[in-house]
Formats: C-alpha cells, structure tokens, sequence
C-alpha cells in the first residue's frame, strides 16, 4: 500500500492524518513536501491534509493550489489515483480547480470546533464503501471557512450526478446546529465528475480512534485501501 | 508603477463580514447606510513602465492567484510613481 500525503507549510493535520494511515495501512505514509515536483507514479492513493497552509493568506488553500507539488497532483487526478483533501485540504483542492465551488468564511463568522454528523449520501464510491448508504457518521470539525457555495448551476448538477459525498445532519443526540457553517445544500463533502476525488470539510482522521473521537472516520481510509487492493 | 488591485466578492455571493460591519455600524448610530459589502486590496510595485503591459501583467497575476473566479471579481488600477 504506497499513501501520498502532501505537506505544506501550516499543515497541522498531518500528523493525525499519518498516525491513523499507518495504523490502517500497516504502513507509513510517503510524506510530500509542497516544493517536490514529483509523487511517486505507484502511488495508490492520495491524502492532501488539513491546517492553515501558507497562514491562510490571501485565501485558504490560495497558495497552496498554486505550490510545485499541484501539477504532479492535478496529474493523478486525471489518471483517476484516488485523493482526499480534508479540511483545508478541501480548500485547497477546489482552489486548484479539481473540485468546484469554494469556501467561504463560516455564517457566523466564528471558528466552529466541535463534533457535527454526517449522513453519507451513497456508499458506492472508493471513499464510501465501508459505510452503509444514508448512516450518519460524527466527526469533529475545526475550521473558519467551511461555507460551500457554488453557483445554483453547479449545484444543481452536483445534487443530480450524485456527487454530494457528505451533508451535515441532525440525528440522534443534538450537538448543536447540524449546519455548523451555512454551507449551501448542507453541504459538507464533495466528489469530482469521476468520483475520485473527495473533499470534505470534517475531519475523519480525527475520528480514528474510540479513545479519541470515536471510529466514525474509519470506514472511510478503509474504503479507500480496500479499494485500491 | 503601481498597480492597485481591487478584488470584489461577485454579486449574489454572501458576505458575512460585510453583514456584520453593516450591522457594526447600525449599533454604532450611523443611519443610512445600506448593504456593506467587504472586499479587498492589493498594491503591487512594478518596474514595468508600459502601461499596457503592466495592466496586461497583472491581469495575469489576477487570474492566477490573486482572485478566486468561483466567488470573486477584480479590477485594476494604474498610478505613477
């Protein structure tokens, strides 16, 4: 199992991102500094991970789209390698246009850290497979620009392709507005056209262990390594 | 030369920091005022001196990096030294 996991200065999820990779693949990560130009042709999937690249300057994940590492990104995304931007990873990818839309600061204008639930929309994709369709999975988010929005057009062809991977949901115990961001369609995670490339605003691999966060980000690093074996 | 870069959230975008300095505003007694949208700028130094090519030049720098087309909208200014 060969994982790519890209790091750019300010990544602060890395880490997490690497100790649930290792633990689920048995193996480490390759870890990808944003100058590389290359990742490896073998790689078997991709995780671009959260934190406040280049400080949030300009725009989250501005700096980052634009980093040497992106072209060698953007070219497994057209051979169809599996990646999954999380957070700021999110961000960073629909800045680098593999994903549409974008992120705007929260409704509320606040920093929301706290555990919200998901529902998964279909349980048919490389990311989802270890999920059952419709099950409502709680992860933690942590972030100031979680708004999706995207024109009604876009929008429209998102919720008819399928492509919504994630919204946020109120089921069972109340953990405070199901929205935490006034993203459009309560939008938390999407897919490219292929269903290869998945960003979501919550954090699964902070949800990978039941001594901290609960498991419910599991079945989606499991997904992916079963789906590439 | 110097070259002033505005860039503008599009119309029908939502901006809540724009909201919320209208709303700052209202407390503060300043009637009057409508809708406040926020937006930013960005001066950039050049030593191009053409005029054409440094509007040229930013343009591209603005479809590059320095506005998001999904959300945003720029406009550019020239001023001499």
């Amino acid at each position: 199992m060969k994982v790519a996991l890209l790091v750019f200065p300010g990544s602060n999820c890395d880490r997490d991102a690497r100790v649930a990779l290792t633990r689920l693949c048995g193996t480490a990560p390759l870890d990808i500094w944003h100058a590389a130009t290359e990742i490896p042709g073998d790689t078997d999937f991709i995780v671009v991970p959260g934190g406040f690249s280049h400080g949030d300057y300009l725009r989250p994940g501005a700096m980052a789209a634009r980093a040497a590492v992106t072209p060698a990104l953007v070219a497994h995304a057209g051979r169809g390698t599996p990646i999954v931007g999380i957070c700021n990873g999110f961000q960073i990818l629909t800045e680098c246009g593999l994903l549409p839309g974008a992120l705007m600061r929260n409704a509320s204008l606040r920093f929301v850290a706290r555990d919200v639930h998901l529902k998964v929309e279909r349980a048919d994709t490389a990311f989802t497979s270890c999920y059952r369709a419709g099950a409502c999975a709680r992860m933690p988010v942590a972030h100031m620009d979680g708004n999706y929005f995207a024109d009604d057009e876009t929008l429209a062809r998102l919720e008819g392709e399928g492509r919504v991977a994630f919204r946020y949901v109120g089921c069972g115990d109340t953990l405070g507005p199901a929205n935490p961001n006034g993203s459009a369609h309560d939008i938390a995670g999407i897919y490219n056209e292929a269903l290869t490339v998945l960003g979501l605003m919550p954090h699964p691999e902070r949800a990978c262990d039941r001594r901290t966060g609960g498991t419910d980000g599991v079945p989606l690093f499991q997904s992916l390594i079963e789906w590439v074996q | 030369m110097r070259a002033i870069v505005q860039v503008r959230l599009k119309e029908g975008v939502l901006d809540p920091q724009g909201k919320a300095i209208e709303a700052a505003l209202a407390s503060l007694g300043f009637s009057g005022v409508g809708s406040v949208r926020q937006g930013k700028l960005i001066e950039i130094e050049l030593s191009e001196t053409d005029p054409d090519a440094a509007r040229a030049e930013v343009g591209r720098m603005a479809d590059i990096l320095l506005a998001n087309p999904v959300i945003e909208t720029w406009s550019v200014e020239l001023a001499g030294k």
